[in-house]
Parts: C-alpha cells; sequence; structure tokens
C-alpha cells in the first residue's frame, strides 16, 4: 500500500506544531497501525530525520498508553479497538491518513503525538480506591458473596484503560465517562459503599480542578471507546453524586 | 564469596511464621524516618510501595510510563492461583506447593514455595477487599478455573484480564498513599543506575524522560521490581517497553544474576505474521481448559492447508491429530507450558504445521462450543439435537469466558476464532531467571532487594499458568514488607542520605558519559536494527531447543554485534528533551550483555530442565532429561567486566519435603 500521512509534529510543550506530510511505500494490510509508523520512523532515521514520538507500550490494547487520533477519530476508524490493534487492512491503497495527538485542555502536548494524561492520575488519587490496609487478615474472601449480575457490572465499568479516548472525542473534553467508570465499579459492590459519599464528590471535584468540559450526553465517548465502557456509567455516577451532595 | 539464602531452620511449613515471630521490627515513629525507593510499579512493585507507605515508610516509585497503571502485569490474561480449596477437590498449600515445584522441574528453593502457596489464599481476601471484580457464579461465590500442570481448579480470574484487575487494585492502593503524600511517584522516569554507599545501596540515578534530566534519588533501601528480560528476544510478548535495565545495573553493581537460560516459550501465541512484526500476542492459557490443541494427522493435508487447497474445516475427526491428548493422556491439553511448547514445535518441525510459514498449530473450540451449547439447550428446555441452536448457545458461553481473547484475535488475524479454530505458535513469554535473592528477597548487594518476575526465586526452570501473578502480589504485598523491616531496623538514626555524597556523583557521571556517547556516535544504523539482530540469535540459538554448538557460537555473534553496536549505532536527536530513540539505546545495551550471559549459562547447564531444552539431553520420547546429579543447584553469576567472564556461584538445591522424579504428565 502506498499512504499520504499528515502527521502532527511539535518539538515540546513550548512549541506552535503543525501538520507535515509524509509520503510512505510498502505499508502491507497485516501490519498493525503502529507498526506502519515503526516502519515510517525507520526511514526518517536512516535519513537523518528525527522520529515520529507516540506514544506506545503493550501493543495488545490494554495498557491504554496509545493515544493516536486518526482521520479525526480516537483510535481511528475500527470500533472497540485501540490504536495498537487498528490494522491497516482498515485503510486503503493511496489513502491520505491525518495522524494527531489526544487534544484536550487537560491533556497538554509533550512532543509531536505525546500527550500528558497526569490529570487522570489525580483524579484517581482523590478517590479511586477502597480504603484497606494490607494486612493478611482480611476477612476470608467468600464471606461477602456478590449478586453475579453486580459482580459483572462492576468488572464491565473495571475495564476501562485510561486512553483517554472519551475525552479527546467529546467537543467538551469531558472526562464523565472515564470518572464515572471508577465511581460505579466501586458503587456496585458492597465494599465500596463505605466511602461512596465522599469518593464521588472528590473526584468530580478533581476532575473539575482539572479543566475537563461538562458532559452534554451526546453518546460520543461511548462510540469511541475502545472498551465499551457504557454511558450508563454516566447516568450512576450522576444519581451517586446527587445523592452524595444531599447527604453532604 | 559463598551465598546463603538464609532459609530459616524448622520444618517448612513453620519456616515463614518462625521467621515472621523472631525478626526485628520498626516501631511506626522510627519508619516515617525511613526512605525506601521502588523501581517498577507492576504487581509486585505496586503492591509493595503501597503497602510500604501503608507500614510509614516515605515511598519513592519509579515508572517509565506515564501511569504505574500501565506496567505489563496489566497484560496478564488467564488468572491467579490461590490454594483456597473452594472447589472442594482436594487442593492444600502442600498440594500448590508441590505442584509448583514438580512444574518448576525441581529447580526451585522449598522455603520459597512454601511461603508462596501459604501466602496466596490471602491474596485473594486483599484483593476482593480492594474490590477488584473476580468472577463470580449464580450463588455470589467466586469462581474457579483450571490451569495447565495441576488436577484442581484453583485459578481465580476476572474474565480474560485478571492482570489488568488486580494490577489497578494494586494502583489503587498507591493512588490512596499518594493521595495522602506517602508515596512521591515518579511517572516517566528510568532507573539508569543504582548507587551503593559503604557497601549498601542508599539510591539510584534516574533520568527524567521527558525533559531528559538526569536525578539522584536516595534511600535507604532500594527494591527493583522491574519485570523480566524476555524482550531480549525482540519479539516477545512483553510490552515493547519491558526492559532488563533496572535488573541489569544492579546486576553490574554487584547483584547475582541467576538461572538466566530458564526462559518460558508460552504455547498459545499469535505466530508472526511478517518481517514488519514488533511483538507477539500472547492468547490464554485458561483457552486450554476449552482449546484442543491439533495438527493434521496426514502430511499432505497440512501441505494442502499451508497451500490453501484446504481448511481447517474440512478434515474430520480421523483425520486430526490431537497430539497432547494423545502423547500425555493425563493431563491432555493442560500440560504444563514448556512440554505443550516442544510438542507443537516438533509437529511444526515435522512438516504439519498449518500456516504459510509452518509454524502454527490449530487451537479449536468446536467441542467446546458444543458441550457448552448441549447442557444449555437442555437447562432452558430447548431442543438439543437442533445442531444451529446448540451452537448459537454455545458460542455465547464460549464468548462470555473468552470474549476480549477472541477479539483480539479477530482484530490481529482477521479471522473469526469462533467459526475457525484459532492458530497458534509458542512465543517468548516469560523469565524464570532473574536476580538471585535470598530468603528476605534480599540480593547479594546489602539493601537491594529484588521482587516479582525480576528475581529468580519461585518458579525454578518452568513457571504454571497464573503463578506469576500470585508471586508477583505475594512478594510485594505479604513478604517484602516484613523482610525489609528487619534490614531496616538498625538504620533508625541515619537520617536523610545526602545526593552529594561523592558516590552519587559518580554514578550521575557514568550514566550521562553513556547517554552523550550514544548521542554523539552518529553511526549509520537505528537501535532497533540492532535489537532485531540480536532477536535473531536468540531465537535462532537459544531458543526453544539449544546445542553447545549454537550456543557457543551465539555467544560469539553476541559479542561482536555488542562491539558492532558501540561503533555504528545511531541515536537521533539531544539528551535533554524527549527522546524515545535514546531510552531505546540505552535497554538495548543491556540486553546486548545479557544475552550473551544468557547463551553462556545456557551453554553451561549439561542437562534439560522446563524452559532449558537441551537437544543432548532427552529421553528417547523426546522429554527433558535433567541431571539431579550435577545440576541441582541455582546457578548465580558473577559480573567481572564482560559476560564472558562471569564468575558461577552454585546455591545447592536441597529438598527435604519433596522427592526428586522425572516430571510425567502421561
Amino acid at each position: 500500500m502506498k499512504l499520504t500521512l499528515k502527521i502532527w509534529r511539535q518539538k515540546n510543550a513550548q512549541d506552535k506544531g503543525g501538520i507535515v506530510d509524509y509520503p510512505i511505500d510498502g505499508i502491507e494490510p497485516d501490519m498493525s497501525f503502529l507498526e506502519m509508523l515503526d516502519v515510517l520512523n525507520e526511514q526518517l532515521i536512516n535519513k537523518g530525520d528525527e522520529p515520529v514520538a507516540f506514544d506506545h507500550d503493550c501493543r495488545e490494547g490494554i495498557c491504554g498508553m496509545c493515544s493516536l487520533f486518526i482521520n479525526g477519530e480516537a483510535h481511528g476508524p475500527d470500533r472497540g479497538v485501540t490504536t495498537c490493534q487498528l490494522h491497516m487492512r482498515m485503510f486503503k491503497d493511496g489513502d491520505t491518513i491525518f495522524i494527531e495527538p489526544f487534544r484536550a485542555k487537560a491533556f497538554p502536548v509533550i512532543k509531536d503525538l505525546v500527550v500528558d494524561r497526569s490529570s487522570f492520575e489525580r483524579i484517581q488519587h482523590a478517590g479511586g480506591f477502597i480504603s484497606v490496609n494490607t494486612s493478611g487478615n482480611t476477612i476470608d474472601a467468600n464471606t461477602i458473596p456478590i449478586n453475579k449480575h453486580d459482580a459483572d457490572k462492576s468488572f464491565d465499568a473495571a475495564a476501562c484503560i485510561g486512553c483517554g479516548a472519551c475525552v479527546a472525542t467529546c467537543k467538551n473534553s469531558s472526562a464523565m465517562l472515564f470518572v464515572s467508570a471508577k465511581v460505579s465499579q466501586y458503587a456496585l459492590l458492597p465494599q465500596g459503599k463505605v466511602e461512596a459519599v465522599d469518593r464521588v464528590l472528590n473526584m468530580v471535584h478533581q476532575m473539575d480542578a482539572e479543566g475537563f468540559g461538562n458532559c452534554t450526553n451526546t453518546g460520543a465517548c461511548e462510540v469511541e471507546c475502545p472498551k465499551g465502557i457504557s454511558l450508563e456509567n454516566i447516568a450512576r455516577m450522576n444519581r451517586e453524586y446527587l445523592a452524595a451532595s444531599l447527604k453532604g | 564469596m559463598a551465598l546463603d539464602s538464609k532459609i530459616p531452620n524448622g520444618p517448612v511449613a513453620d519456616k515463614w511464621t518462625n521467621y515472621k515471630d523472631h525478626i526485628n521490627l520498626v516501631n511506626p515513629a522510627n519508619k516515617r524516618n525511613l526512605d525506601i525507593i521502588v523501581v517498577g510499579t507492576g504487581l509486585a512493585g505496586g503492591s509493595a510501595a503501597a503497602t510500604l507507605a501503608e507500614l510509614g515508610y516515605n515511598v519513592k516509585a519509579f515508572c517509565f510510563q506515564d501511569s504505574p497503571r500501565r506496567a505489563h502485569s496489566i497484560a496478564a490474561q488467564g488468572g491467579i492461583n490461590a490454594a483456597k480449596n473452594y472447589k472442594g477437590d482436594g487442593d492444600s498449600v502442600y498440594r500448590l506447593f508441590y505442584d509448583t515445584v514438580k512444574g518448576g522441574d525441581y529447580r526451585a528453593r522449598e522455603a520459597n514455595v512454601y511461603r508462596l502457596a501459604e501466602v496466596s489464599a490471602n491474596i485473594i481476601d486483599q484483593c476482593v477487599a480492594q474490590g477488584v471484580p473476580l468472577a463470580r457464579e449464580y450463588g455470589g461465590l467466586l469462581d474457579n478455573r483450571s490451569f495447565g500442570g495441576t488436577l484442581v481448579s484453583r485459578t481465580f480470574y476476572a474474565q480474560g484480564q485478571t492482570g489488568q484487575q488486580l494490577l489497578l487494585g494494586a494502583y489503587s492502593a498507591m493512588n490512596r498513599q499518594i493521595g495522602r503524600g506517602k508515596v512521591k511517584m515518579y511517572n516517566r522516569h528510568e532507573m539508569l543506575d543504582l548507587v551503593i554507599v559503604d557497601g549498601k545501596a542508599r539510591g539510584i540515578i534516574a533520568r527524567n524522560l521527558i525533559t531528559g534530566e538526569i536525578e539522584r534519588h536516595s534511600a535507604h533501601a532500594v527494591v527493583i521490581g522491574s519485570g523480566g528480560y524476555g524482550n531480549v528476544f525482540f519479539l516477545s510478548t512483553n510490552a515493547m517497553g519491558s526492559n532488563a535495565t533496572a535488573a541489569w545495573k544492579i546486576h553490574k553493581k554487584g547483584a547475582f544474576f541467576a538461572n538466566p537460560c530458564y526462559t518460558q516459550i508460552h504455547p498459545t501465541c499469535i505466530p508472526v505474521s511478517g518481517d514488519h512484526q514488533s511483538k507477539l500476542t500472547l492468547m490464554s492459557e485458561s483457552l486450554r481448559n476449552d482449546g484442543r490443541i491439533w495438527v493434521p494427522a496426514k502430511l499432505e493435508d497440512a501441505k494442502a492447508i499451508r497451500e490453501g487447497k484446504k481448511k481447517a474445516t474440512d478434515l474430520s475427526e480421523s483425520e486430526r491429530d490431537y497430539f497432547l491428548e494423545r502423547r500425555y493422556p493425563a493431563f491432555g491439553n493442560l500440560v504444563p507450558r514448556d512440554v505443550a511448547s516442544r510438542a507443537a514445535k516438533e509437529r511444526c518441525d515435522a512438516g504439519f504445521g498449518v500456516n504459510k510459514t509452518g509454524e502454527a498449530v490449530y487451537l479449536d473450540f468446536a467441542a467446546a462450543i458444543k458441550r457448552y451449547g448441549t447442557e444449555e439447550a437442555y437447562v432452558k428446555g430447548h431442543d438439543a439435537n437442533d445442531a444451529a441452536l446448540v451452537t448459537k448457545l454455545g458460542t455465547a458461553i464460549v464468548k462470555s469466558k473468552y470474549g476480549n481473547l477472541f477479539q483480539m484475535y479477530l482484530k490481529i488475524v482477521d479471522e473469526d476464532p469462533y467459526v475457525t479454530p484459532m492458530m497458534i505458535y509458542p512465543a517468548v513469554h516469560y523469565t524464570m531467571g532473574g536476580t538471585w535473592v535470598d530468603y528476605n528477597l534480599m540480593t547479594t548487594i546489602p539493601g537491594c532487594f529484588s521482587i516479582g518476575e525480576s528475581n529468580f526465586s519461585d518458579h525454578g526452570a518452568n513457571r504454571l499458568g497464573a503463578s506469576a501473578l500470585m508471586q508477583g502480589l505475594a512478594d510485594g504485598y505479604f513478604v517484602l514488607p516484613y523482610t525489609i523491616g528487619d534490614y531496616l531496623a538498625p538504620d533508625i538514626k541515619m537520617g536523610e542520605i545526602s545526593t552529594d555524597l561523592p558516590e552519587f556523583v559518580e554514578a550521575e557521571k557514568n550514566v550521562k558519559d553513556q547517554i552523550e556517547r550514544f548521542i554523539n556516535n552518529k553511526g549509520t544504523h537505528s537501535v532497533d536494527y540492532f535489537h532485531k539482530k540480536l532477536g535473531k540469535i536468540m531465537w535462532d540459538k537459544v531458543g526453544m531447543a539449544r546445542n553447545a554448538k549454537g550456543l557457543a557460537e551465539a555467544i560469539e555473534e553476541i559479542a561482536a554485534l555488542r562491539e558492532e553496536f558501540y561503533k555504528d549505532v545511531k541515536v537521533p536527536g539531544s539528551a535533554n528533551e524527549f527522546n524515545q530513540e535514546l531510552e531505546k539505546a540505552t535497554r538495548v545495551a543491556d540486553f546486548l550483555e545479557l544475552g550473551e550471559l544468557f547463551a553462556k549459562d545456557a551453554l553451561h547447564r549439561n542437562e534439560s530442565c522446563g524452559g532449558h531444552f537441551r537437544e543432548e539431553y532427552q529421553t528417547e520420547e523426546g522429554e527433558a532429561l535433567r541431571d539431579d546429579e550435577n545440576f541441582a543447584y541455582v546457578a548465580a553469576w558473577e559480573y567481572k567486566g564482560k559476560p564472558s567472564d562471569a564468575v558461577l556461584h552454585k546455591e545447592a538445591l536441597n529438598y527435604e519435603n519433596i522427592k526428586l522424579v522425572q516430571r510425567s504428565y502421561k
């Protein structure tokens, strides 16, 4: 396959940045999108140019490190995948492909396609946990039976990989899907109920402080989420938040 | 220097309890005066950082990713073992201990393995208390499945994302401590050297990967939890960034490196598709609960399939060779990984491979879909003879168990595994070898500990499935927090350690010099060019089957490649910026040394055991042939300037509770 890549290049956080064109040839449909970028980078290095910086690690769709905005979509045109699982067979010979970083006020660019998602970290620090110390004396795991339906729902929410596609996709740069996934995971489990009030208040407060936008229920985040995190988590978080505010 | 494993006296079942009763403790007020550095934030490092901070120590944690949650433990799929015996199928601490020692082909330390089995049940309790959503049955109790090398169901799981859920549990515990200021987290930082003061580990030199700044960090103890070295093969199931640098740097500073040749080649990975391949993807061992592994029984059928003239589904039952069920009737498809991998390679080498390259076998779910579908049809009162309905019902059940894995396969290979059998082939997955540690998990450098995959301690020559998660969390949650206290007790009055000491200045200078050398080298080939070459040598000559001639060649070739690398590598950009090529260069430099020691270790071990298979040492049926008389020891290598000059130290393995026998899964 022969392609024209239009890639966002930005030297560092201070640089203004811009799109640069890269023609590329010899791409095979079985390559992953990131392997296609590996080929480009190898060519750039051999020519004496600087390779394109992009985040990636596990390359099997679970670490949440890769974060490309491809042809106007977070993780590109395929559904239910991260960028590393996107394969070139989704494109046609002769295509032009725009590759940009995830864009949001709370995700400043570090270099080229690499962004700083530490705002997600700080939201988790504010309440993404159950306060239980490691002791070796916790009660036997089967002492509290958990309804399979609730356990499965909790798992579905916990499957979030924290990539930030929801934020990049949202016209308001809202982080509601991400935050609600964590809030829901614990809200659905008896272990999480004890701290439920503080958790939702603290996490939402931190989310707002980081500069993420508000949710206007367009549902774009759910469509682009590589792990299929459901909008119903946002509804659940809103209920949790309302209840907590009334108690607070 | 004589190796002292510091195994406590007494019966194996009492050692850990007695040890805990008699160690030195640090009182809570004094813990505030002690700093601990933890490098790596996977299951081992993350759980250790959280627990040490809960106890009151000041923890500084480092990871090269942008968040601790992205450490490669996240990718572990199938499950975690624990001797809970919830199924009532006869499991016990002893059985888990026994299975692990046998699975490791009698090359692990008994006392460590027993302790691991002993704390395993606590891990499940701890994780559930943290809100980890492990799979449950309809009655609300925890579910289990079976893994290779055992005859009981002791594996807890969360669909095909067990590692993710357990890591997020440890990450949540870390987050709580970060929020309290007890863990100071350094994301996008890479440890590039260890600092030793007066013979003790007292700090590290790290590079801020965003700014390129070289930083000095001091502490009273340093814990390495940086994972394994599988990426020495270039292609492996490890993450692209997984590296051995932290472990190798401590080796160069005096920590012995044990059993590097014990590497696990996992049988069920998606086969290589071309030269562009950057990594390999695992299909969880849990699939062997329900998938049946086979190749065509006749060579002409295999050839026809490779040429695209026939399909897997064209072959009738009698035309298929379920080679694991045939060779190992007792364990069938659930033999340990080393055995399954070699059996697949044997069939492919004999010409029965089923993809274009001839390096793939089938993993087939048709029988499982039919079995589950029939059962479900009965339960729901439908016609169990309606084949289409049974397939539909069975597919839904298989999807609920392994849905994410099947989806991954579909996206990579572009074939639907519910309809056509998966194609799989062995790939490098896990490294049992690693830094040598004593019973306290301390390396041969006082104050430098090594936990999880980065140490060598619990899996012998082969790790059983679902035991890596168990070991990582056992080390971090339940073992290190005790042993490190015993070590730190004399240091309570020391106060903060200055980073202006000459040892820090010197270590920092060495790191800066190495980086400058790469930046100024202006060679002609990229780092990947050398990494791929190293990987090819490793896979061809130090891979699934090894022999003395190939190993000797590998040692020379790797040494020559290393020399070429330093002469001719090209690292674009500068030192003081975000520079991914520079990151790769420092990692590959270490792999180029480690690979040579790996081959040297494999050459010296004149026997076959577990993941180490020497063609010269096999039984008539092609099984691994151990030599207990001469090789029942841990090979711990001391660095002496060049990998080829490394000096061998032996720790004898004494089996007081388990009798050494030829491992059999027939």
